[in-house]
C-alpha cells in the first residue's frame, strides 16, 4: 500500500473510533515502518490535579490505539485485530500543555498473532513517557464487526 | 504529599461511602464517568455505559484503552483509600489481559491488594459486565507509595 493510501486509511479508521474522537486524537504519520498518532493535551485528560500530569489510562488508550493501528502497516488487507494483552512501563509523567506522540511498530507477524511495541513521547522520542508492548489477535476478514468496517475503510465510508 | 484539604475529603468520602466529591477532583475520572461505592469493607467501581467510551463502532464495544484506564484508576483510588500512602500513588507499570469484548453496557471492577511493601504495592484488578465469573479483563499494576516513616 502506498504511504498516502495508508495515511488515508488510518485517518478513516481513527475517525470511526468515538472515544479517540473525544480525545481529539489524529494521525501524524503512517508508513511501512509503523504508525504515529498525536494526542493533544487537554485539561480533561489530567489524572493528578496537583501536578497536571496526564492519567495513565489516557496513555494506555493512545498506545492501545497506536499499536492496534500499526497492524494496518503490515497487513495486506484490513483485518480486525483485537488486543490480547498490553503492558505499559511508565518512565516519567507527561508535561502539561504539550501534545503527546504515540509511535508503534509490529515486530513479528504470524498467522494468528501480531506482536507490537511502541513508545509515547512529547518533545524527544529518546525520552519516552512510557514504553509499551502489546499482542494482537488476527481474526481475519470474516470476523463479525470487521468485514463491513474493512470494506468501508477501503471505500472511504467507515 | 496529599494536601490537607484533599486528605480531609478522602476521609469524609470513605466515612460517608460517598466518593463523588473525591472523583470530581480528577478530570479523567469525569471524562470516562467512573463511579465508586462501598461494599462492606471493599470497594466496587462502576463504569456506566457511555457512547463516548466506544472504541469499536460495529460491535459496539468499549475502547480497550478505556477499560484499562478504568481499571488503573480503580486501582489508584483503591490504594488512595486503603494504603495510607502519604502521597498520591504513582503508577510504575500496568499489564492487562483482554478476555472478552467489553460490550456497550455497564462495567464493574474490583481490586485486590496482593502486596503492600514500604515503597511499592502490587494490585490486581478484575473487570466484568454481566457475570462476575466471566471477566472481560484482568490486570495488575505496581504503584509507588510514600511510606509513613522515612526510610533509613
Amino acid at each position: 500500500m502506498s504511504e498516502t493510501a495508508l495515511m488515508a486509511m488510518a485517518g478513516r479508521f481513527l475517525s470511526a473510533l468515538r472515544h479517540c474522537q473525544v480525545l481529539q486524537m489524529r494521525v501524524h504519520h503512517a508508513d511501512a515502518e509503523g504508525m504515529t498518532l498525536i494526542l493533544p493535551w487537554s485539561e480533561a485528560i489530567v489524572g493528578n490535579p496537583q501536578t497536571g500530569a496526564v492519567h495513565g489510562g489516557v496513555l494506555t488508550t493512545l498506545m492501545d490505539t497506536t499499536c492496534g493501528m500499526a497492524t494496518l502497516c503490515v497487513l495486506p488487507q484490513f483485518e480486525v485485530c483485537p488486543t490480547l494483552d498490553l503492558r505499559i512501563d511508565y518512565m516519567h509523567p507527561a508535561q502539561p500543555g504539550k501534545d503527546i506522540h504515540g509511535h508503534a511498530q509490529c515486530y513479528r507477524v504470524t498467522r494468528d498473532v501480531i506482536f507490537t511495541r511502541g513508545t509515547a513521547y512529547q518533545d524527544d522520542p529518546a525520552q519516552p513517557i512510557c514504553q509499551v508492548v502489546g499482542t494482537f489477535m488476527r481474526l481475519g476478514q470474516e470476523a463479525r464487526g470487521g468485514i463491513r468496517f474493512g470494506s468501508g475503510l477501503k471505500e472511504g465510508r467507515a | 504529599m496529599i494536601p490537607e484539604d484533599v486528605r480531609k475529603q478522602l476521609i469524609q468520602a470513605h466515612a460517608r461511602g460517598d466518593y463523588a466529591p473525591l472523583l470530581a477532583l480528577i478530570p479523567y475520572a469525569a471524562l470516562i464517568g467512573i463511579e465508586c461505592e462501598r461494599q462492606g469493607d471493599d470497594l466496587l467501581f462502576r463504569l456506566p455505559a457511555n457512547q463516548d467510551n466506544i472504541g469499536n463502532p460495529l460491535l459496539p464495544a468499549i475502547h480497550g484503552g478505556v477499560i484499562a484506564g478504568f481499571m488503573e484508576l480503580s486501582a489508584a483510588l483503591y490504594l488512595l483509600i486503603f494504603s495510607e500512602s502519604l502521597s498520591i500513588p504513582k503508577i510504575i507499570d500496568f499489564s492487562i489481559d483482554y478476555l472478552r469484548a467489553g460490550h456497550y453496557r455497564d462495567t464493574y471492577a474490583q481490586c485486590q491488594l496482593w502486596r503492600q511493601g514500604r515503597r511499592v504495592t502490587n494490585v490486581a484488578i478484575t473487570a466484568w459486565q454481566g457475570d462476575r465469573d466471566s471477566p472481560i479483563a484482568t490486570a495488575r499494576a505496581h504503584f509507588k507509595i510514600e511510606p509513613h516513616k522515612p526510610l533509613k
